[in-house]
């Protein structure tokens, strides 16, 4: 999770209520770049490019609000994921990657959170990336307490 | 017949070497398959399944 995005948590930059909320999208990042929690926003620098890739990637499917349920009385977590696979049709990607961005488009980009995978190419072929189940222990944005 | 999607455009998957792979670790499950065609690459996808959350812990004050 990136380091801002907990900061922008506490000053509503960001709103991931479904059908009003904001828009997030998925960019790709080639092995060589350096993305994680310090990166503060969606940039065109270390992407991936190729056929039918197009610069920003994919907007990030958010059929589920966020959700929340207290573990006791002083504990609790609050999760939300994807609600469907992030998925690049038909692209090349000859030169590895390894990294997805999730970025807010509605509020300049700014960024969410970083994945990480083992390198991948693609070749006249699609690449998906499956998001774990929206659930207390595997939500892909989990925020809890303790 | 089965038409798979290739650098030279659709061809028959019967006339592609076809090579399939998976890694399985902590962090993700991801298959990925390959078709060749007279010793060139043409054809590779891959699918990453993501295992972990990314958690942010938080502790209220108390008093």
């Amino acid at each position: 999770m990136c380091t801002s995005f907990m900061q922008e948590l506490l000053t509503a930059t960001h709103n991931f209520t479904t059908g009003t909320g904001n828009t997030f999208k998925a960019a790709l990042y080639e092995a060589t770049a350096t993305y994680n929690a310090a990166t503060t926003a969606y940039s065109t620098s270390g992407e991936v490019t190729g056929t039918n890739y197009v610069a920003g990637g994919v907007t990030v499917t958010n059929g589920t609000s966020p959700l929340s349920t207290n573990t006791s009385s002083t504990a609790g977590v609050a999760y939300w994921t994807p609600s469907a696979s992030l998925v690049y049709t038909n692209v090349t990607l000859t030169t590895a990657f390894d990294a997805v961005l999730i970025y807010n488009s509605s509020a300049s980009n700014k960024a969410v959170s970083v994945h990480t995978f083992g390198s991948q190419t693609v070749t006249a072929g699609t690449f998906t990336l499956t998001m774990p189940v929206n659930a207390t222990t595997t939500g892909l944005l989990r925020l809890s307490t303790t | 017949m089965a038409l798979v999607t290739t650098t030279k455009g659709e061809m028959d998957e019967s006339l592609l070497e076809k090579k399939e792979g998976f890694v399985d670790n902590d962090n993700e499950y991801t298959t990925w398959v390959e078709y060749w065609h007279e010793g060139e690459l043409v054809h590779r996808s891959a699918h990453v399944a993501l295992k972990k959350a990314v958690g942010l812990s938080a502790v209220a004050a108390s008093f």
